[in-house]
Protein backbone atom coordinates (compact mmCIF):
# COMPACT_ATOMS: atom_id res chain seq x y z
CA UNK A 1 0.00 0.00 0.00
CA UNK A 2 1.15 3.72 -0.79
CA UNK A 3 1.18 6.10 2.88
CA UNK A 4 1.82 9.20 2.91
CA UNK A 5 3.45 10.57 6.33
CA UNK A 6 4.65 14.43 6.87
CA UNK A 7 8.14 14.29 8.09
CA UNK A 8 10.50 17.00 9.06
CA UNK A 9 13.37 15.47 6.35
CA UNK A 10 13.26 13.66 3.37
CA UNK A 11 14.50 10.69 4.91
CA UNK A 12 12.95 7.02 6.27
CA UNK A 13 14.65 8.38 9.60
CA UNK A 14 13.37 11.82 9.57
CA UNK A 15 10.99 12.77 12.50
CA UNK A 16 7.68 12.77 11.99
CA UNK A 17 6.15 16.00 11.48
CA UNK A 18 2.96 16.65 13.54
CA UNK A 19 1.21 19.47 11.30
CA UNK A 20 -0.61 18.61 8.09
CA UNK A 21 -0.66 21.52 5.70
CA UNK A 22 2.48 23.28 7.13
CA UNK A 23 4.76 20.14 7.38
CA UNK A 24 7.95 20.57 6.13
CA UNK A 25 8.42 17.39 3.72
CA UNK A 26 5.80 13.96 2.81
CA UNK A 27 7.46 10.87 2.63
CA UNK A 28 5.17 8.06 0.41
CA UNK A 29 6.03 4.82 1.52
CA UNK A 30 4.87 1.33 -0.02
CA UNK A 31 4.18 -0.42 3.09
CA UNK A 32 5.53 -3.95 1.81
CA UNK A 33 9.03 -2.61 0.44
CA UNK A 34 10.04 0.79 2.88
CA UNK A 35 10.58 2.43 -0.74
CA UNK A 36 9.52 5.94 -0.62
CA UNK A 37 9.20 9.00 -2.63
CA UNK A 38 9.94 12.30 -0.47
CA UNK A 39 8.10 15.37 -1.40
CA UNK A 40 9.10 19.46 -0.16
CA UNK A 41 5.48 20.92 1.08
CA UNK A 42 4.36 23.11 -1.81
CA UNK A 43 2.21 24.89 0.80
CA UNK A 44 4.62 25.72 3.37
CA UNK A 45 4.94 29.40 2.28
CA UNK A 46 1.53 29.72 1.59
CA UNK A 47 -0.07 33.05 3.29
CA UNK A 48 -3.34 30.60 4.11
CA UNK A 49 -5.22 27.77 2.91
CA UNK A 50 -2.16 25.65 3.26
CA UNK A 51 -4.30 22.42 4.45
CA UNK A 52 -6.36 22.68 1.15
CA UNK A 53 -3.09 22.96 -0.94
CA UNK A 54 -1.53 20.18 0.45
CA UNK A 55 -4.77 18.23 0.63
CA UNK A 56 -4.88 18.30 -3.75
CA UNK A 57 -1.15 17.65 -3.75
CA UNK A 58 -1.19 14.90 -1.93
CA UNK A 59 -4.85 13.84 -3.65
CA UNK A 60 -3.02 13.84 -6.64
CA UNK A 61 -0.23 11.20 -5.71
CA UNK A 62 -3.32 9.09 -4.89
CA UNK A 63 -2.21 7.38 -2.00
CA UNK A 64 -4.74 4.57 0.10
CA UNK A 65 -4.01 6.66 3.29
CA UNK A 66 -2.19 9.94 4.58
CA UNK A 67 -1.32 9.93 8.31
CA UNK A 68 -0.34 13.00 10.21
CA UNK A 69 -0.22 14.51 13.73
CA UNK A 70 -3.66 16.03 13.30
CA UNK A 71 -5.56 17.70 10.36
CA UNK A 72 -7.28 21.08 9.67
CA UNK A 73 -10.95 21.37 9.54
CA UNK A 74 -10.39 22.95 5.40
CA UNK A 75 -7.82 19.81 4.60
CA UNK A 76 -9.98 17.53 6.06
CA UNK A 77 -13.11 18.46 4.51
CA UNK A 78 -10.82 18.59 0.98
CA UNK A 79 -9.12 14.87 1.73
CA UNK A 80 -12.73 13.72 2.50
CA UNK A 81 -13.98 14.46 -0.66
CA UNK A 82 -11.38 13.20 -2.45
CA UNK A 83 -11.84 9.86 -0.42
CA UNK A 84 -8.82 9.88 1.32
CA UNK A 85 -8.48 7.92 4.76
CA UNK A 86 -6.84 10.00 7.35
CA UNK A 87 -4.90 8.41 10.53
CA UNK A 88 -3.73 10.05 13.15
CA UNK A 89 -0.21 8.45 13.89
CA UNK A 90 -0.43 9.65 17.97
CA UNK A 91 2.42 8.27 20.01
CA UNK A 92 4.43 6.89 17.15
CA UNK A 93 8.21 8.02 16.86
CA UNK A 94 8.89 7.22 13.97
CA UNK A 95 7.89 6.32 9.71
CA UNK A 96 9.41 2.88 10.82
CA UNK A 97 7.16 3.31 13.59
CA UNK A 98 4.19 4.53 11.63
CA UNK A 99 3.79 1.99 8.91
CA UNK A 100 3.81 -0.95 11.57
CA UNK A 101 0.99 0.69 13.69
CA UNK A 102 -1.03 1.18 10.68
CA UNK A 103 -0.70 -2.38 9.37
CA UNK A 104 -1.59 -3.47 12.64
CA UNK A 105 -4.37 -1.31 12.63
CA UNK A 106 -3.63 0.47 15.94
CA UNK A 107 -3.68 3.91 14.40
CA UNK A 108 -6.90 5.94 15.11
CA UNK A 109 -8.77 6.42 12.27
CA UNK A 110 -9.49 10.59 11.75
CA UNK B 1 -6.73 62.13 -1.25
CA UNK B 2 -5.26 65.54 -2.53
CA UNK B 3 -8.77 67.53 -2.83
CA UNK B 4 -6.85 70.51 -1.04
CA UNK B 5 -9.63 71.66 0.85
CA UNK B 6 -10.22 68.63 2.97
CA UNK B 7 -8.03 66.79 5.32
CA UNK B 8 -7.87 63.18 6.41
CA UNK B 9 -6.25 62.07 9.74
CA UNK B 10 -6.12 58.44 10.55
CA UNK B 11 -5.02 57.52 13.58
CA UNK B 12 -3.24 53.92 14.06
CA UNK B 13 -1.01 52.69 16.83
CA UNK B 14 0.67 49.09 15.72
CA UNK B 15 0.29 47.96 18.99
CA UNK B 16 -3.28 47.48 20.37
CA UNK B 17 -4.72 49.38 23.15
CA UNK B 18 -2.49 52.13 23.59
CA UNK B 19 -5.10 54.74 22.68
CA UNK B 20 -6.14 55.43 19.00
CA UNK B 21 -9.97 55.45 19.91
CA UNK B 22 -9.37 57.64 22.84
CA UNK B 23 -7.04 59.92 20.61
CA UNK B 24 -9.04 60.10 17.80
CA UNK B 25 -12.49 60.58 19.81
CA UNK B 26 -10.74 63.59 21.15
CA UNK B 27 -9.05 64.76 18.63
CA UNK B 28 -13.09 64.47 16.64
CA UNK B 29 -14.77 66.58 19.62
CA UNK B 30 -12.11 69.10 20.31
CA UNK B 31 -12.69 69.97 16.63
CA UNK B 32 -16.57 69.77 16.52
CA UNK B 33 -16.19 72.77 18.55
CA UNK B 34 -16.09 74.94 15.45
CA UNK B 35 -19.25 73.83 13.72
CA UNK B 36 -18.49 75.45 10.44
CA UNK B 37 -16.53 72.61 9.32
CA UNK B 38 -18.29 69.50 8.91
CA UNK B 39 -16.55 66.31 10.50
CA UNK B 40 -16.67 63.07 9.66
CA UNK B 41 -15.92 60.32 12.31
CA UNK B 42 -15.06 57.04 10.38
CA UNK B 43 -14.49 53.77 12.54
CA UNK B 44 -12.65 51.43 10.41
CA UNK B 45 -11.55 49.01 13.20
CA UNK B 46 -14.37 46.73 12.02
CA UNK B 47 -13.81 43.60 14.01
CA UNK B 48 -13.96 45.28 17.49
CA UNK B 49 -15.38 48.90 16.49
CA UNK B 50 -15.40 51.04 19.89
CA UNK B 51 -15.35 54.57 18.69
CA UNK B 52 -19.54 54.81 19.51
CA UNK B 53 -18.89 53.79 23.16
CA UNK B 54 -17.13 57.61 23.33
CA UNK B 55 -18.94 59.69 20.57
CA UNK B 56 -22.61 58.27 21.35
CA UNK B 57 -24.05 58.33 17.59
CA UNK B 58 -27.27 58.11 16.65
CA UNK B 59 -27.68 55.62 13.74
CA UNK B 60 -29.85 56.55 10.73
CA UNK B 61 -28.85 54.03 7.67
CA UNK B 62 -27.51 50.68 7.78
CA UNK B 63 -26.22 48.67 4.62
CA UNK B 64 -25.04 45.23 4.51
CA UNK B 65 -22.08 44.12 3.13
CA UNK B 66 -21.86 41.64 0.62
CA UNK B 67 -18.99 40.09 -1.13
CA UNK B 68 -19.19 37.74 -4.47
CA UNK B 69 -18.84 34.04 -3.98
CA UNK B 70 -18.63 31.43 -6.54
CA UNK B 71 -21.08 28.83 -6.73
CA UNK B 72 -20.21 25.82 -9.04
CA UNK B 73 -22.51 24.16 -11.29
CA UNK B 74 -21.05 20.17 -11.57
CA UNK B 75 -23.15 19.72 -14.23
CA UNK B 76 -21.15 22.14 -16.75
CA UNK B 77 -17.79 21.99 -14.71
CA UNK B 78 -15.02 19.45 -16.25
CA UNK B 79 -12.37 19.15 -13.33
CA UNK B 80 -10.19 21.02 -15.17
CA UNK B 81 -8.95 22.82 -11.98
CA UNK B 82 -8.00 26.17 -13.98
CA UNK B 83 -10.26 27.73 -10.94
CA UNK B 84 -8.21 26.28 -8.00
CA UNK B 85 -5.04 27.21 -9.97
CA UNK B 86 -5.85 31.09 -10.30
CA UNK B 87 -7.00 31.47 -6.86
CA UNK B 88 -4.60 33.10 -4.81
CA UNK B 89 -5.90 32.23 -1.41
CA UNK B 90 -7.00 28.58 -2.10
CA UNK B 91 -10.68 29.21 -1.86
CA UNK B 92 -11.56 26.49 -4.19
CA UNK B 93 -10.03 23.47 -5.01
CA UNK B 94 -10.19 20.45 -7.70
CA UNK B 95 -10.38 17.32 -6.34
CA UNK B 96 -10.51 13.67 -8.27
CA UNK B 97 -14.05 14.61 -9.63
CA UNK B 98 -15.26 17.54 -6.84
CA UNK B 99 -15.23 20.82 -6.47
CA UNK B 100 -14.77 22.11 -2.88
CA UNK B 101 -15.56 26.12 -2.42
CA UNK B 102 -14.12 27.75 1.16
CA UNK B 103 -15.91 31.09 1.16
CA UNK B 104 -14.58 32.20 4.12
CA UNK B 105 -11.02 32.15 2.26
CA UNK B 106 -12.44 33.39 -0.79
CA UNK B 107 -11.82 37.34 -1.32
CA UNK B 108 -14.27 37.91 -3.91
CA UNK B 109 -12.01 39.09 -6.91
CA UNK B 110 -13.47 37.03 -9.38
CA UNK B 111 -11.14 35.53 -11.50
CA UNK B 112 -12.06 31.60 -11.12
CA UNK B 113 -15.36 32.73 -12.40
CA UNK B 114 -13.76 34.55 -15.54
CA UNK B 115 -11.29 31.66 -16.25
CA UNK B 116 -13.85 28.73 -16.46
CA UNK B 117 -13.92 27.33 -19.65
CA UNK B 118 -17.27 25.97 -19.40
CA UNK B 119 -19.44 28.80 -17.88
CA UNK B 120 -19.92 26.94 -14.45
CA UNK B 121 -19.34 28.93 -11.95
CA UNK B 122 -21.74 31.69 -11.11
CA UNK B 123 -20.99 34.77 -8.27
CA UNK B 124 -23.59 35.21 -5.76
CA UNK B 125 -23.45 37.14 -2.56
CA UNK B 126 -22.56 36.71 0.47
CA UNK B 127 -23.14 38.64 3.71
CA UNK B 128 -19.95 39.59 5.48
CA UNK B 129 -21.00 42.32 7.53
CA UNK B 130 -22.99 45.92 7.70
CA UNK B 131 -22.32 49.65 7.67
CA UNK B 132 -23.63 52.17 9.97
CA UNK B 133 -24.25 55.63 9.62
CA UNK B 134 -25.52 58.86 11.41
CA UNK B 135 -24.70 61.21 13.84
CA UNK B 136 -23.55 62.27 17.50
CA UNK B 137 -23.83 65.94 17.82
CA UNK B 138 -22.01 67.86 15.18
CA UNK B 139 -19.78 64.92 14.01
CA UNK B 140 -20.81 62.69 11.11
CA UNK B 141 -20.55 58.85 12.36
CA UNK B 142 -19.73 55.73 10.17
CA UNK B 143 -18.74 52.43 10.76
CA UNK B 144 -18.14 48.85 9.88
CA UNK B 145 -19.01 46.01 11.90
CA UNK B 146 -17.74 42.54 10.73
CA UNK B 147 -20.19 39.65 11.32
CA UNK B 148 -19.03 37.00 14.40
CA UNK B 149 -16.97 34.16 12.59
CA UNK B 150 -16.10 36.17 9.17
CA UNK B 151 -12.25 36.55 8.99
CA UNK B 152 -12.03 39.56 6.14
CA UNK B 153 -11.89 42.94 7.36
CA UNK B 154 -10.12 44.47 4.21
CA UNK B 155 -13.56 44.47 2.27
CA UNK B 156 -15.63 45.83 4.84
CA UNK B 157 -13.25 48.56 5.84
CA UNK B 158 -12.50 49.35 1.40
CA UNK B 159 -16.98 49.37 1.20
CA UNK B 160 -17.08 51.90 4.25
CA UNK B 161 -14.68 54.31 2.62
CA UNK B 162 -16.72 54.26 -1.00
CA UNK B 163 -20.27 54.27 1.18
CA UNK B 164 -19.04 57.69 2.78
CA UNK B 165 -16.99 59.45 -0.12
CA UNK B 166 -20.29 61.16 -1.08
CA UNK B 167 -20.54 63.00 2.41
CA UNK B 168 -17.65 65.29 1.30
CA UNK B 169 -16.29 66.35 4.48
CA UNK B 170 -13.78 69.51 5.45
CA UNK B 171 -12.33 67.01 8.15
CA UNK B 172 -12.31 63.26 8.37
CA UNK B 173 -10.50 60.98 11.31
CA UNK B 174 -10.04 57.42 10.72
CA UNK B 175 -9.79 55.30 13.54
CA UNK B 176 -8.29 52.07 12.50
CA UNK B 177 -7.54 48.61 13.32
CA UNK B 178 -4.58 48.10 15.61
CA UNK B 179 -1.56 46.11 14.25
CA UNK B 180 -0.14 46.89 10.69
CA UNK B 181 -1.39 43.70 8.41
CA UNK B 182 -3.83 44.64 5.65
CA UNK B 183 -7.11 46.12 7.32
CA UNK B 184 -4.66 48.63 8.95
CA UNK B 185 -3.50 49.69 4.94
CA UNK B 186 -6.82 49.54 3.65
CA UNK B 187 -7.82 51.80 6.57
CA UNK B 188 -5.09 54.36 5.86
CA UNK B 189 -4.99 54.40 2.45
CA UNK B 190 -5.63 57.55 0.92
CA UNK B 191 -5.13 59.58 4.60
CA UNK B 192 -2.80 63.12 4.19
CA UNK B 193 -1.52 62.28 7.90
CA UNK B 194 -0.90 59.65 10.49
CA UNK B 195 -1.26 60.03 13.93
CA UNK B 196 0.66 57.01 15.42
CA UNK B 197 -0.54 56.49 18.98
CA UNK B 198 2.20 54.34 21.18
CA UNK B 199 3.17 54.15 24.90
CA UNK B 200 6.27 54.34 26.67
CA UNK B 201 6.70 50.48 26.84
CA UNK B 202 8.77 48.28 24.68
CA UNK B 203 6.15 46.70 23.42
CA UNK B 204 5.03 50.07 22.23
CA UNK B 205 8.06 51.28 20.61
CA UNK B 206 8.30 48.21 18.88
CA UNK B 207 5.17 48.45 17.33
CA UNK B 208 5.77 51.87 16.71
CA UNK B 209 8.70 50.83 14.39
CA UNK B 210 6.37 48.32 12.37
CA UNK B 211 3.74 51.55 12.10
CA UNK B 212 5.84 54.00 10.85
CA UNK B 213 7.34 51.29 8.18
CA UNK B 214 4.02 51.23 7.17
CA UNK B 215 3.77 54.94 7.14
CA UNK B 216 6.94 55.47 5.48
CA UNK B 217 6.06 52.85 2.85
CA UNK B 218 2.44 54.26 1.63
CA UNK B 219 4.40 57.60 2.02
CA UNK B 220 1.61 59.52 4.31
CA UNK B 221 3.43 62.65 6.50
CA UNK B 222 3.04 60.86 10.71
CA UNK B 223 3.31 62.30 13.61
CA UNK B 224 3.27 60.66 17.46
CA UNK B 225 1.11 60.72 20.10
CA UNK B 226 2.57 59.27 23.55
CA UNK B 227 -0.39 57.90 25.90
CA UNK B 228 0.05 57.28 29.36
CA UNK B 229 3.37 58.90 29.38
CA UNK B 230 4.95 58.02 33.20
CA UNK B 231 8.33 59.64 33.69
CA UNK B 232 11.00 59.22 30.93
CA UNK B 233 11.57 56.47 28.25
CA UNK B 234 14.27 57.43 26.73
CA UNK B 235 14.26 55.17 23.88
CA UNK B 236 11.37 55.96 22.52
CA UNK B 237 12.40 59.93 22.39
CA UNK B 238 15.62 58.73 20.76
CA UNK B 239 14.07 56.40 18.06
CA UNK B 240 11.39 59.78 16.99
CA UNK B 241 14.50 61.89 16.55
CA UNK B 242 16.19 59.19 14.88
CA UNK B 243 13.61 59.08 12.13
CA UNK B 244 12.35 62.24 12.40
CA UNK B 245 9.02 61.13 14.00
CA UNK B 246 7.27 64.75 15.49
CA UNK B 247 6.25 63.84 18.95
CA UNK B 248 2.84 65.71 18.73
CA UNK B 249 1.51 65.33 22.06
CA UNK B 250 2.36 63.85 24.95
CA UNK B 251 -1.07 62.26 27.58
CA UNK B 252 0.48 61.81 30.97
CA UNK B 253 -0.76 58.55 32.78
CA UNK B 254 -3.35 59.43 35.40
CA UNK B 255 -5.69 57.60 37.03
CA UNK B 256 -8.57 59.81 36.85
CA UNK B 257 -8.37 59.46 32.85
CA UNK B 258 -8.33 55.00 33.39
CA UNK B 259 -11.51 55.83 35.69
CA UNK B 260 -13.47 58.11 33.10
CA UNK B 261 -12.60 55.96 29.99
CA UNK B 262 -13.45 52.75 31.80
CA UNK B 263 -16.85 54.32 32.54
CA UNK B 264 -17.53 55.28 28.86
CA UNK B 265 -16.07 58.87 29.35
CA UNK B 266 -14.41 60.60 26.36
CA UNK B 267 -11.54 62.26 27.16
CA UNK B 268 -12.23 65.76 26.81
CA UNK B 269 -15.14 65.42 28.98
CA UNK B 270 -12.37 64.02 31.75
CA UNK B 271 -10.01 66.80 30.97
CA UNK B 272 -12.05 69.67 29.59
CA UNK B 273 -8.59 71.46 29.55
CA UNK B 274 -6.98 69.01 26.37
CA UNK B 275 -9.11 70.40 23.81
CA UNK B 276 -6.49 73.03 23.33
CA UNK B 277 -3.96 70.79 22.93
CA UNK B 278 -6.13 68.61 20.33
CA UNK B 279 -6.60 71.90 18.29
CA UNK B 280 -2.82 72.89 18.58
CA UNK B 281 -1.89 69.34 17.45
CA UNK B 282 -4.36 69.92 14.57
CA UNK B 283 -2.68 72.77 13.89
CA UNK B 284 1.03 71.49 13.36
CA UNK B 285 -0.93 68.53 11.87
CA UNK B 286 -1.88 71.40 9.10
CA UNK B 287 1.35 72.76 8.64
CA UNK B 288 3.16 69.30 8.50
CA UNK B 289 0.55 68.43 5.68
CA UNK B 290 1.12 71.09 3.99
CA UNK B 291 4.92 71.16 4.33
CA UNK B 292 4.71 67.86 2.46
CA UNK B 293 2.90 68.65 -0.55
Amino acid sequence: MKIAITTTAPQLQAQLDPRFGRCAYLLVVDSETMEFQAYPNPAINAPGGAGIKMAKFVSDLKPDAVISGDFGPNAAEALRSANLAMYLFGESQSVQDVIERFKTGKLTRF
Amino acid sequence: MTNRDSLKIAVASGKGGTGKTTVATALALSLAEDTSKPILFLDCDVEAPNAHLFLKPQFREEKPVEILIPEVNEELCTYCGKCAEVCQFQAIAVLSQRVLVFPQLCHGCGSCTMICPTNAIHETPKTIGVLQKGTAGEIEFARGVMDIGEPMAVPIIRQLKKWVAPLKPKITIVDSPPGTSCPVVESIRGSDFLLLVTEPTPFGLHDLKLAYQVAKELQIPAGVVINRENGVYEELDEFCAQVNLPVLMRIPFQRVIAEGIAKGENLLNILPEMSEDFQNTMDVIKTLVKKGK
